[in-house]
């Protein structure tokens, strides 16, 4: 199973990073989004994947019982994934302002004031 | 006493909380927001007196004990930050009573400052490190809005960028708080310290901190990640500018040092050779980008890059001295820095423009103006007796001590091209000649935005002045701080318990 998730997550990085690089602003935020999910679980597959395994105490335990899923990458995932959300969000309210004021998709049409610089000297 | 910890979170907090109540009632928000930096100025005093004699406090959030609850720690570094976000914060919200545009405030201005500075010393308090990336992000959502608002184009431009630069840093972060869970089993900063401490840093550690260290690098621009910050700190509002470049690069700063002395020892000395290169490009590629730039804001926005170069020669050099040069000039540079971007939004306020090319002659109306440039200017340059050139002073010195002369070589090459587009800038703004054809008129400051805009820039001024005249007792707490840095014992011991 891990090596399954290993190459997900490869494949999940190799994708982010090349809609990163694209001009286009709305393939840069899937590839911000893809990355954050190739995080998400890189933390998940690295904190142990133990199946079937809940950390339940027994009725006549104190201790939970050994091997167990470690509760807390899944805690941070959460934490990470509500945390991507919202910023997610943002994002893509944020490149739609971008597309209205100026009117493309293109991060190359983004150079407004560089073009006014090399304008004036 | 220890709940004192909570104090820079909940106040910045409740502030914020208050200005949203106050949603419709600007002058209210102004009022909230202006009690609540006083307040915490007075809990950052409150904090330093107690940590001054070198005790490390720390807290654990509802009685969880570390390392399995949220831990908060205060040592001599941590408080001197929370001081400093204080007084930054104070001083940029004075400013901003006189400087912040109606559109702007009633979209929100006051409250998301207070969000900001939550976050700032969120991640300077805290002793955990998912919780710093939780920090991270609130600090991150703030300063995305704070950096769009207004919604000009040329702000939508650089926020792509920040916002693209700043998420993929955000997730290096995280991939790499997972990677470190994976290895060791715990997130507390003191718990990774005692476990890593002892053995040797194999097989995924340096990858770890190879990621970590280019997530904060990206955060605090270090050389080669810096292209976001000069791409759009300067299209936000001048008091925006400021605490950002004061405080969020800083941020950066504080983690690299925090992180890389407390878990990963071990590779900032096998590495020294590539922190001293980053260090001493950083401070070249950051003023050379300045010498380039016609216009105040981006000269000084890549400015604030090459003087990220000298903090992290501390880091790089990794002596008592060496560290304490760079916590003196972090707190040297936030002071400078903000009296320099807040005289530019006076420049502009007044001219209606910061292109050296359109600006001239200004000594002669504003001579005091001109004064509170050239001090903080020279400050930055390193001139004696002001603050830059103890905190250069202390760097240099440990540099030639422990025989790294190219970087020390880069570090006196840079103050002189500092010196040279500072001056050269003041010359062009207040020395030379109007421009011929210049017909702007120049806008009188009523004398209630005067006040407001002025005091906090002659404060600052004046810190970063006794900060150099009075460098003994500044210094003495950096060095202070530094010990602790090197000697992590009673960290450990301050948020586990006394180890056997």
């Amino acid at each position: 199973m891990e090596s399954v998730l290993a190459v997900v997550i490869g494949g999940l990085y190799a994708a982010g990073m090349y809609l990163m690089v694209r001009r286009s602003i709305v393939k840069m935020i899937f590839g911000l989004a893809l990355l954050g999910n190739a995080a998400n679980l890189l933390i998940f597959t690295v904190g142990r994947l133990t199946r079937g395994r809940p950390p339940h105490i027994p009725p006549d335990g104190v201790v939970p019982d050994l091997p167990l899923a470690d509760p807390v990458p899944q805690a941070l995932i959460l934490t990470a994934i509500v945390i991507g959300f919202g910023v997610q969000a943002f994002a893509l309210v944020l490149i739609k302002r971008v597309y209205q004021t100026v009117g493309s998709d293109d991060q190359d049409q983004m150079t407004l004031e560089n073009q006014e610089r090399g304008g004036e000297s | 006493m220890k709940n004192l910890l909570f104090l820079p979170l909940l106040i910045p907090l409740t502030t914020a909380v208050l200005g949203l109540l106050a949603w419709n009632r600007i002058k209210l928000q102004r009022l909230i927001g202006v009690c609540g930096t006083a307040a915490l100025v007075c809990v950052g005093s409150v904090l330093l007196a107690e940590v001054i004699d070198g005790t490390i406090l720390s807290v654990q959030a509802g009685n969880w004990a570390a390392p399995f609850g949220i831990t908060l720690v205060a040592d001599m570094l941590s408080a001197l930050m929370v001081l400093a976000t204080g007084i930054t914060g104070l001083a940029v919200t004075v400013y901003s009573l006189a400087d912040a545009d109606h559109h702007q405030e009633a979209l929100g201005y006051h409250p998301l400052l207070q969000v900001l500075l939550l976050g700032i010393c969120g991640s300077f308090l805290t002793g955990d490190l998912f919780n710093l990336y939780v920090w991270f992000e609130t600090m991150l959502i703030a300063s995305f809005v704070l950096l769009t608002l207004g919604g000009r184009r040329e702000q939508m431009e650089g926020a792509i960028k920040y916002v693209a630069l700043n998420l993929t840093a955000s997730a290096f972060f995280l991939a790499g708080i997972g990677l470190l869970y994976g290895v060791t089993g715990t997130l507390n900063l003191a718990h990774l310290a005692l476990q890593l401490r002892e053995v040797s840093h194999t097989g995924t550690l340096p990858i770890i901190a190879a990621l970590l260290f280019a997530a904060f690098g990206i955060k605090a621009a270090v050389f080669p990640f810096y292209f976001w910050l000069p791409a759009s700190y300067h299209t936000a509002p001048a008091a925006v500018t400021t605490i950002f470049s004061a405080l969020l690069s800083k941020v950066g700063i504080y983690v690299l040092l925090r992180v890389f002395t407390l878990i990963f020892f071990q590779e900032t000395i096998s590495a020294q050779p590539l922190i001293l290169a980053a260090a001493g490009l950083t401070m070249l590629a950051g003023s050379l980008g300045a010498i380039a730039q016609p216009e105040l804001r981006r000269m000084l926005s890549f400015c604030v890059i090459s003087q990220i170069g000298y903090l992290l020669m501390g880091l790089g050099i990794m002596t008592p001295l060496a560290l304490a040069g760079s916590i003196f000039f972090i707190l040297h540079i936030i002071a400078a820095k903000s009296a320099l971007f807040l005289t530019t939004g006076i420049i502009f306020r007044i001219t209606g423009s910061t292109e050296t090319s359109r600006l001239g002659g200004m000594y002669h109306q504003r001579p005091f103006l001109a004064a509170l440039f050239m001090i903080p200017a020279l400050s930055v340059a390193g001139i004696p007796p002001l603050s830059g050139f103890w905190g250069k002073l202390a760097l240099v010195k440990s540099g030639l001590a422990e025989e790294h002369y190219l970087t020390v070589a880069a570090a006196l090459a840079v103050s002189f091209l500092t010196l040279f587009y500072m001056l050269r800038a003041w010359s062009e703004v207040f020395w030379k000649a109007r421009p011929a054809g210049d017909s702007t008129v120049h806008h009188a400051l009523v004398p209630l935005r005067r006040r407001q805009m002025f005091g906090p820039v002659v404060a600052l001024a004046l810190v970063s002045l006794v900060m150099g005249l009075a460098a003994e007792p500044f210094f003495q707490l950096s060095l202070t701080a530094a010990e602790q840095l090197l000697n992590p014992g009673d960290y450990i011991d301050a948020v586990l318990g006394k180890q056997p």
